[in-house]
This record gives C-alpha cells, sequence and structure tokens, in this order.
C-alpha cells in the first residue's frame, strides 16, 4: 500500500478510520475486506444525523455472492455519506482508501481510537488468519 | 479425493491456483467460487465462453434386463422416450411429492444409464435407488472415477470443434457422443448439456486426464476469450435462467411442479413412480404456491429464505435464490409465491433485513439466450 494507508487506523471488523479536522474521521473497508467479498454491487450506509455507536451494525455492503455486514468502529453522529457509492458500489473495490469510503463521523467519544489498530498491527492481524 | 483439512477436491485443484482461483468450502468440497471474479466470469459466458470444473457432481450407472423400468419407478419424467445417445432432465420424488434431487439421465444403451446428480445429494440418492431396487439392476456410484468439466458459451463449440475429429453441430441439445477422442484424450463423454442459459457442452472423462483437457482447452481457447469460470459466476448465470437448484428452488418441502419444472413430471406416464399420485393431485387441483421471479425495485438485493409480502403486508412467501443480476443490473429473486400472487406485474415487498423493500413479479427466465 501506499503513503496513504499509513495514517490509518483500523478495526478487527476490516474497517479503516481516517482522523480528519477536529473530531471528525472518514470510515471505509480495507483493501483486504473488499478482496474478500469480490465484485460489491450495493452498499447500505446510514444516514446523516444518524447516531452510531462502537462495534454496532451500521449498515452492510453486498457483493453478488454474499451479503457482509458493516460495524462501526467508532461512535458518534454521522455527518456525511457517499452518496456515489448509490449508483457505483464497485468503486469500494477499485479504491477502496480513496472514493470508495462510506461515511464519515463525528466522534463522541474519541478516546475509542486508542484501542484501534494501526497498519503494522493489522496486517499482522490478517496474516495471522490467513495462516 | 480428501485432504487433511477432511475437505474433498476435485482432480482440477492443483490447477486452481496457478488460474488465481478463490477457493471455498461447498458443502464439503474445496471448490473455486471464482478466478477472476464473479462479473467478468459471468460476462465471458455470455458473450463468448467460459470453462466450470463440476467434477464435484456425482454419477451413478444403472444396468440390467431392469434398468428401464426401475428407472421410471422412481423418477418423474419418461426414460421410455429417449433413444440411445440422449438425455433427459428429471426429478426424484418422495411419495408426498417433495423433491429427492433433480437430476441428468443419460441413455448409454438399451440397458444402461448414468445418473448425474448433485453433489450434496450423492450419498442420499444412492441410498435410495438401493432401498427401491427392484428385479436385475446393478447400481455403481462412479462419482469418484468421473471428471466433469463444462465448456458454456457462444463460442463453445468454435473452441471444442479445434480439438475434435467428430462433427459437434451434429449433436444437438440433450444429446451426447460417447468414447470421443479430444486431441489424444481419449474416451470422453460429450453432451450438449449446461447450467448457464447459453449453448455449451459437458465433458465427462477419466480423473487422471483432467487437467490435461484443462489445459488443452484454454491452449485453443485464449483466442476466443475462454475464462476460467468458478460457482459464482455459475450461480448467477443459471438464475438469471430460471434453472432451478437443489436445496434452494428444490427441497423435500417443494415439489418439482412448485418449483415450475412440470415439464419434467410425467404424470400420465404408463409406469407408476413414487410420488406419482401426490404429484397428479397437485396438478389436477393446480399448485397453492409456485416459483415466480421477483424484481426488487426498492434498494436491496434479494437473497435465499428473505419473506414476500403482498401489498396488503400479507406473507405469501420466500426467496429461494437472488442476486444482482450481471448481465441485466437489476436485483433479482426467484420465490416461492402462492399462487395468486405470481403474476407478472403484481406488486409484491421482500423484506430486507427488516425493512420491507418494494419489488414487483416479472416473467422468467430472467434472461434468454439471443
Amino acid at each position: 500500500m501506499t503513503n496513504t494507508t499509513k495514517s490509518l487506523l483500523y478495526s478487527k471488523e476490516h474497517e479503516w478510520v481516517l482522523r480528519l479536522d477536529g473530531n471528525r474521521v472518514r470510515i471505509g473497508i480495507s483493501d483486504f475486506a473488499q478482496k474478500e467479498l469480490g465484485d460489491i454491487v450495493f452498499v447500505e450506509n446510514p444516514e446523516v444525523d444518524d447516531e452510531v455507536t462502537a462495534n454496532e451494525l451500521m449498515g452492510s455492503v453486498e457483493s453478488v455472492k454474499a451479503v457482509s455486514e458493516l460495524y462501526t468502529p467508532v461512535s458518534g453522529t454521522v455527518v456525511l455519506v457517499n452518496e456515489e457509492l448509490e449508483d457505483a458500489p464497485e468503486t469500494i473495490n477499485e479504491a477502496p482508501y480513496d472514493g470508495g469510503w462510506l461515511v464519515e463521523v463525528e466522534l463522541s467519544n474519541p478516546e475509542e481510537l486508542e484501542s484501534l489498530l494501526n497498519e503494522e498491527e493489522y496486517q499482522a492481524f490478517i496474516n495471522e488468519g490467513e495462516e | 479425493m480428501s485432504t487433511e483439512t477432511g475437505l474433498k477436491r476435485t482432480p482440477l485443484f492443483e490447477v486452481y491456483k496457478n488460474d488465481g482461483a478463490k477457493v471455498i468450502d461447498f458443502g464439503g468440497w474445496e471448490l473455486p467460487v471464482q478466478f477472476s471474479g464473479i462479473m467478468e466470469e459471468h460476462e465471458a459466458v455470455r458473450q463468448e465462453a467460459g470453462l466450470f470444473d463440476v467434477s464435484h457432481m456425482g454419477e451413478v450407472l444403472v444396468e440390467g434386463k431392469d434398468a428401464v423400468s426401475f428407472i421410471n419407478s422412481l423418477l418423474t419424467n419418461d426414460i421410455t422416450k429417449i433413444e440411445i445417445n440422449q438425455c433427459q432432465y428429471t426429478a426424484m420424488c418422495y411419495p408426498d411429492g417433495g423433491t429427492i434431487d433433480d437430476l441428468l439421465v443419460y441413455k448409454l444403451a438399451d440397458e444402461k444409464f448414468l445418473l448425474v446428480v448433485n453433489a450434496a445429494n450423492i450419498e442420499k440418492d444412492y441410498n435410495w435407488l438401493e432401498e427401491h431396487v427392484k428385479g436385475e439392476v446393478t447400481l455403481t456410484n462412479i462419482s469418484d472415477d468421473v471428471a466433469l468439466l463444462a465448456l458454456q458459451g457462444p463460442k463453445a463449440e468454435k473452441i471444442l470443434q479445434k480439438i475434435t475429429d467428430i462433427d459437434l453441430s451434429e449433436i444437438t441439445p440433450f444429446r451426447f457422443a460417447q468414447h470421443v477422442n479430444l486431441d489424444g484424450i481419449k474416451d470422453v463423454l460429450v453432451s450438449r448439456t449446461g447450467y448457464t442459459g447459453e449453448d455449451g457442452f459437458e465433458l465427462y472423462l477419466a480423473p487422471d486426464e483432467a487437467i490435461a483437457l484443462w489445459e488443452k482447452l484454454f491452449q485453443v481457447g485464449k483466442e476466443d476469450g475462454l475464462k476460467p469460470c468458478g460457482l459464482g459466476a455459475r450461480d448467477t448465470l443459471r438464475l438469471e435462467a430460471r434453472l432451478a437448484l437443489y436445496g434452494q428452488e428444490l427441497t423435500k418441502e417443494i415439489s418439482p411442479l412448485e418449483a415450475g419444472i412440470g415439464f419434467a413430471v410425467k404424470t400420465n406416464k404408463e409406469s407408476d413412480f413414487i410420488g406419482k399420485s401426490s404429484l397428479a393431485q397437485q396438478r389436477e387441483a393446480g399448485v397453492k404456491r409456485k416459483l415466480a421471479g421477483v424484481e426488487v425495485t426498492g434498494k436491496g438485493i434479494p437473497r435465499h429464505g428473505y419473506k414476500v409480502f403482498s401489498e396488503d403486508d400479507e406473507e405469501i412467501g420466500f426467496i429461494t435464490s437472488g442476486t444482482r443480476s450481471p448481465s441485466l443490473k437489476k436485483n433479482l429473486g426467484l420465490a416461492i409465491i402462492a399462487t395468486e400472487h405470481t403474476k407478472a406485474g403484481t406488486p409484491v415487498k421482500v423484506e430486507v433485513r427488516s425493512k420491507k423493500i418494494d419489488a414487483v413479479v416479472v416473467k422468467t427466465p430472467f434472461y434468454k439466450r439471443g
């Protein structure tokens, strides 16, 4: 991966979190996750102003074959949703860290970020799972 | 063949990796769900050609003086209607009309037939056949001695013709040729059948020749766009063509008449068969529920097991299979629903994760080749 992923945090549910200004974060799914899912054909995101709670369901991503639930890695209020995914869900496959982001959330508990994995820890976590 | 993981493998397992397959546990088999990607493979089969390893399918030989009457006493279609080198789609049912399996029967000789059954049902089917043997009949489960490749798509004939001297255009649908030589691979059964809604062939051969045939077909087929395909694309292709999948459209609770394969149920054939009276009754009275196509017009993809409701919020059935259709770019499902709601154009709702989403009954098959 490129330098851009170095500043990302990850959950064990394979979401990434990018800290933006202040307490605002952007959330997406990892390259590993999009590869596992295969061709993504549908995304169900929460709506703006929805309250989300860390480790709880916030939506789903569907590939041709399967439904995969999305868990938010942090708590807060949804402030922006990637509307582009509605017509082009395959963007998640093509650019999971870029155009394929899912939502932006205003954190209610920024300390939750500390429990997430950094790039190195996440890579180790994936490799563990593959053995 | 089995491994330390307890999962069974086909003779082609070793070539999957070279072709970039993603392998999954599919009912106890370690099989490729995809190679380059389900969408791309699906399109390859619709536009050009795809090659599938379906060696996990089961094969049972039925031989003997009483083979015909035995088969006709268990299977719903009429075996007396086919000639040697012809095959027939049929079903095997319980006395109540519920389905044990759907299968193909190949007439190899007057007293020799090959039954091709679903992988997950091999044992169940074999036991059922054995329990009901009457007269002079020998059954042999040869599933482990047969590999099966499916070459599917509009370019299938062109590709296969490059490696054989027999004239493939003479093998019409549901016909086959035995002991065919495919560029040195001897004794292949070449059948004009498939499970994709496209033209194509299914090739039955000895397991130790399977890799050689796979590689040969790619050598001659690459220039025609031939791609390796997995079970994912097989499923989306068959769904668009409304071909039933056992375990979804057909189960022990769903009769072949309800599942829309009544053409394979000959309730007025001379021979009695298990399930005949129940199925005749269903046909006479009209089925209360049946298979229909559903297009979700709201946001959501129908999936196996999702409930279907009428406009008035009455539960009327369930989705048996569903997907995002790669060819039609729509969210489509097959559903078993109450017959009065199965007319094309009827508005219905599909419950997707506790939300009821707008949908409409549509004609099937969703896709028909041009």
